[in-house]
């Protein structure tokens, strides 16, 4: 076998992963990859007894099935790339190239990813990035950033424009780089992990710090109870509710509507601080714990969270019948910033990118953790790939979100008082967690030693796929269009860079 | 129009009256407050992932404190949060909150710089650097803006260049590769000019403080202005930290 079956959250003895010759391995995976259900949640590499073990993830959408096979290479070794047969690996294979040194014979264009304090090539920094460039005399550049305009982190563009019109977009990452991988292994206390989880991207506590506590606990053998389960996923949707609004009311601000700008960014307000009320932290920073929980959910929370949405809901819909039947906000978002099926497919996206351009991808349905196999959840697909159909699954998500979680509140879990602690993590092993943040996809895996200490950690934002769909996305489109365009993917920054 | 008119009434007022006496609704992990209760300090010490408690005495630096919680779960009769959200200072030992001491956070006059009262007590226009933040102190710095705290109304105010700006607000625990963008941004904005640094990761790294990824030489080489701690900060405790800063005379 090529490689062994396994599921969301599953823990597995790292001897159990096939080790393929490298031609083979190739072979395997990219031909996986012909079949439109499967797509490359990771592929990474790590030292191991002085030569590289790369390791592939393929998730079927089909059956909850991850398809994951290794090889062992050698440092020096030049390698064919699964770029050349799918563009879907060539972020990942960029990434180990700056990494370990992994030279390809036949990738696109080997560029620093993210440029780690450790990678191999010192000579490459931030300030020497090689743009792609174009030699013409009509045609000129225009490079934003690193630091933003506004309060948003820092990223540069480089566009080459003829007059108004985007003729390409290069976009430059590594500014937030805080080697926060590195510091999974360094830091040995589970609280610090647990910490940096929570800090690996601010807008999406719930959705890394859950990545990390399921796979944590599938390490450590421990299944989680009811009360935990409902926590993570309650605290996912309203992440959604919350982060979702907030966008809608940036992309209103982008286009120079008030109404809409003020009146959902003030509706994003009381489910923030409803995390506040529950767990002390506008964020939900301190909510999710591996094995415990420290906030359990009561009568009165579940009361003011009724309320809550009572309030809620009445001023969302009014406000979303309002902007979306105005011709002056539906000319700037439809058919601004698209992108095709057939590119989003090639690019392997995740989240809301990939939804948008017909692409049936939400971890929520494909590969259920904690409550979502009772949800029966599915996903909001839109055809269009421009900004309005990222638009409308946004206000989708949240009305679908609100329905999920009033069915949750339907059942609340009695707290576990006699809860067991948590043993240590498996020696040995391999363990995957997927999880449907706001913004797609989120994959975290592990590895660990013959004393069950981490030896790898692995961490993939959905930004990592996204960020090249929204550079797609802006191609001849006015240059004024940008900002809303950026705005509907509203990627993450420390999230990619890590 | 009609039906603009009809959103504008449901939405009623919402701001917040008084900035400085609002209270954080539900729970919040505001000012620390440490007891004299007897515990085993080692376990305490060592509980912390940032390293933010010492003892003997036992105290909580907020400067490094990621306002977890989990000391005062471990300890609650030792360590009580508040919902004080006045946690900024000038001086960085001012962030340090020791046992059986239970006082407010407070700025010292003697330290804020002449030209600070002099030049920006009615208007003040912030440069945001993010670098290296995780995304969350960058969310709340927006949130002062919007309807509910409404930080335009005190003439405080995010700007888009450097050269509109009287200062420049740090958020994250500065990373190598934005240690050079950080310095140009700095060196553009024109005198005279404070620096804040907001949230914990910038004040002394918090989470990330002994990642080899950083490198935080600016630090050492300005005064710093204002400190505001959190993870993230409220907004309530930035606007009123910058308040102080501003309206404070000796
Ligand atoms: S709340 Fe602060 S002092 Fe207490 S354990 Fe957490 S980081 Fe340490």
């Amino acid at each position: 076998m090529n490689y062994i079956d396994i599921k969301n959250n599953q823990c597995i003895p790292l001897a159990s992963i096939p080790v393929l010759e490298y031609e083979i391995f190739l072979e395997h995976n990219t031909s996986l990859l012909k079949e439109s259900q499967n797509h490359c949640v990771n592929y990474y590499g790590f030292h191991s007894d002085g030569k590289i073990k790369l390791i592939c993830c393929i998730a079927n959408d089909n059956d909850g099935s991850i398809y994951v096979s290794s090889s062992h290479i050698n440092m020096n070794e030049t390698l064919l790339s699964f770029t050349h047969h799918h563009f879907a690996f060539e972020k990942f294979e960029r990434e180990m190239h700056e990494n370990f040194g992994i030279k390809y014979l036949n990738h696109t264009w080997l560029k620093p990813v993210r440029f780690s304090f450790d990678r191999t090539n010192k000579e490459n920094t931030i300030s020497n990035y090689p743009f792609y460039k174009i030699d013409s005399e009509e045609l000129h550049e225009v490079g934003v950033g690193p630091i933003h305009a506004g309060v948003i982190e820092p990223g540069h563009f480089r566009f080459i424009c003829n007059g108004e019109q985007i003729l390409h977009l290069e976009i430059q990452l590594g500014f937030q780089h805080r080697g926060i991988e590195n510091l999974f292994l360094e830091n040995k206390k589970l609280l610090q992990r647990v910490t940096l989880a929570e800090n690996i991207s601010g807008d999406t506590v719930a959705g890394h710090t859950t990545a990390f506590v399921n796979l944590w606990e599938s390490l450590c053998n421990f299944s989680a109870d009811k009360d935990l389960q409902f926590t993570r996923t309650l605290a996912l949707e309203l992440e959604r509710i919350a982060i979702h609004t907030g966008d809608l009311s940036a992309l209103c601000t982008d286009i120079a509507y008030q109404l809409g700008s003020v009146v959902f960014g003030r509706l994003r307000t009381p489910v923030i601080n409803y995390f506040q009320i529950w767990c002390g932290n506008r964020l939900a920073k301190g909510l999710i714990r591996p094995g415990r929980n420290n906030f359990p959910f009561s009568k009165k929370l579940n009361d003011k969270l009724y309320k809550l949405f009572d309030e809620f809901e009445r001023d969302f819909i009014e406000m979303c019948e309002e902007s979306f039947s105005l011709s002056t906000v539906l000319a700037r978002f439809e058919r601004t910033g698209a992108v095709t099926h057939q590119q989003a497919s090639s690019i392997g996206t995740v989240g809301m990118s990939a939804k948008m351009s017909a692409i049936v991808r939400d971890i929520r349905s494909t590969h259920p953790h904690d409550f979502y196999s009772s949800l029966n959840h599915q996903p909001v697909i839109k055809n269009h790939g421009d900004v309005y159909s990222r638009v409308q699954i946004r206000e989708e998500e949240i009305k679908q979100s609100i329905g999920y979680i009033k069915k949750l509140l339907k059942n609340i879990p009695e707290e576990n008082k006699e809860r067991k602690n948590l043993s240590s993590p498996s020696l040995n092993s391999f363990a995957i967690s997927l999880v449907e943040g706001w913004r797609g996809e989120i994959c975290h895996c592990a590895v660990t030693d013959e004393k069950g200490e981490l030896v790898h950690y692995k961490i993939k934002d959905p930004s990592f796929h996204n960020w090249l769909a929204l550079a797609l996305a802006v191609r001849n489109n006015e240059i004024s269009d940008f900002p809303v365009v950026n705005k509907s993917f509203n990627l993450s920054y420390c999230g990619h860079d890590l | 129009m009609l039906d603009n008119f009809k959103i504008l009434i449901h939405q009623g007022k919402q701001f917040i009256p008084d900035i400085t006496t609002a209270e954080v609704p539900g729970i919040f992990r505001g000012r620390p407050v440490i007891s004299n209760e007897k515990v085993d300090d080692d376990k305490l010490v060592d509980l912390c992932p940032t390293n933010s408690i010492a003892k003997n005495p036992v105290s909580i630096d907020l400067g490094k404190c990621t306002f977890c919680g989990e000391c005062a779960f471990a300890f609650p009769d030792k360590i009580k949060f508040t919902k004080d959200y006045k946690l900024s200072t000038n001086f960085r030992d001012g962030l340090i909150v020791k046992e059986g001491e239970e006082k407010n956070i407070i700025l010292n006059p003697d330290l804020i710089r002449k030209e600070i009262s002099k030049y920006f007590s009615g208007s003040l226009k912030l440069r945001q650097v993010s670098a290296g933040g995780d995304n969350s102190c960058e969310l709340e710095l927006n949130a002062c803006s919007n309807v509910n705290f409404d930080m335009g109304r005190f003439g405080i105010e995010f700007v888009a260049s450097p050269r509109h700006a009287d200062g420049i607000v740090i958020t994250g625990p500065i990373s190598e590769n934005m240690a050079e963008p950080l310095q140009i941004c700095y060196d553009a904005t024109p005198e005279p000019k404070i620096i804040i640094l907001a949230g914990t990761d910038a004040i002394s790294g918090g989470v990330f403080a002994d990642s080899p990824a950083l490198n935080r030489i600016f630090l050492t080489q300005y005064k710093i202005d204002l400190y505001i701690p959190g993870n993230p900060i409220h907004p309530l405790t930035f606007i009123n930290g910058v308040l102080e800063l501003i309206r404070k005379r000796k």
